[in-house]
């Protein structure tokens, strides 16, 4: 799976096929970067996924991994590329 | 913004814990079962115990628990698993028996094993999951019902002169002088989530100290019993449950302090 990502910035990932669409996961993450999908997954369910548009705010807090009942939200930080400093 | 697919490199922050199965849940969305079965989970894996824990599953939503969990499992009569994990610890004192209840199995069917293992002091651990309904049956009243919540046994409401009040569990065995550790938590937030993570960890540590009988009831929505959106069911919970049931310690003894203590000290150095 390919992400849209920056270095040294966090990124999650959701397992949009068991994703119960509880929304939990919306509610509590602070920069609302988790939305509704548009589609169903096999389970009948309309999933959270990840705004494209926004991913790139993930500050890598867990908020929504920690609140996930299902356990289908893993977060990462890319360490890859040391990031340029502040200027 | 550039294109990175994931790598071992990525620090990971936050991924499922080792000692839970590769398998979904069967909970309705939003359920809190299922963020207490993975801390659980993940404190197995922090103190290292997973070839020494022992579920003891109760009837109710918890019921399925051997299909979650990685470690060894066993199923109890309803409301027996206190009387289950007594006989797994006494026989096998180097196993870490814990209970896995719900509140029609441990403050209705199940009272009297509950209170009795708390008067005898057993060195077991018991989370409790509060959600003030029988969940599983489709939403009856439990004794954890409030005063006015309506259920699928009392459409009008909860009345005190037909069907009592609700128990305080908690409160009820502090006042027993086996219990070394009772606390109540609630799942309705992130931060309430990792004050219960710490909480039932101190009730594995409490028994892995041999200092008696730990038990950490855990205040959960149960979104589709209480017909609201797993959203609504939190908000519910925190106006609702939290006057009725006040969250804190109610009871921790001088050594389990210590034991919290040492912690704090460790991680100031």
């Amino acid at each position: 799976m390919v992400v849209a990502q920056r270095p040294n910035l966090a990124y999650v990932i959701i397992d949009t096929e068991r994703c119960k669409g509880c929304r939990l996961c919306i509610s509590v993450c602070p920069k609302k970067i988790i939305g509704l999908a548009s589609h169903i997954n096999q389970m009948g369910y309309t999933p959270a996924v990840v705004i494209e548009e926004k991913a790139h705010e993930c500050t890598g807090c867990t908020a929504c991994a920690i609140m996930c009942p299902d356990t289908v939200i893993s977060v990462y930080r890319c360490d890859r590329v040391p990031s340029k400093p502040a200027s | 913004m550039t294109k990175f697919s994931i790598s071992e490199l990525d620090t990971v922050l936050y991924h499922r814990p080792e000692s839970l199965e590769d398998y979904p849940f069967h909970f309705c969305p939003g359920c809190g079962h299922g963020i207490v079965f993975r801390l659980i989970a993940e404190i197995v894996d922090e103190l290292n115990i997973k070839e020494r824990a022992v579920c003891v599953a109760c009837v109710g939503c918890s019921v399925n628990s051997y299909h979650y969990f990685n470690f060894d499992g066993l199923e109890s009569a309803h409301g027996r698993a206190p009387a289950v994990a007594t006989a797994i610890k006494r026989c096998h004192p180097h196993l870490v028996p814990f209970t896995y209840q719900g509140d029609g199995d441990l403050a209705a069917i199940g009272t009297a094993e509950i209170v009795h293992a708390c008067a005898r002091g057993e060195n077991i651990t018991t989370i409790f999951v509060n959600n003030a309904v029988y969940g599983m049956t489709g939403g009856q009243m439990a004794p954890t019902t409030l005063v006015g919540m309506y259920s699928t046994s009392t459409p009008g409401g909860r009345k005190p002169s037909l069907s009592g009040y609700p128990i305080r569990v908690c409160e009820m065995l502090s006042t027993l002088d086996g219990t070394a550790y009772v606390a109540r938590v609630s799942v309705h937030n992130p931060a309430a989530v990792r004050k219960t993570k710490q909480a039932i960890k101190l009730a594995f540590r409490t028994q892995l100290a041999n200092l008696g009988m730990s038990l950490v009831e855990v205040l959960s929505p149960c979104p589709v019993n209480w017909r609201l959106e797993p959203v609504k069911a939190l908000e519910w919970l925190v106006k609702h449950m939290l006057p009725q049931y006040p969250l804190g310690e109610f009871k921790v003894i001088e050594a389990v302090a210590a034991l919290k203590k040492g912690d704090r000290l460790c991680t100031k150095k």
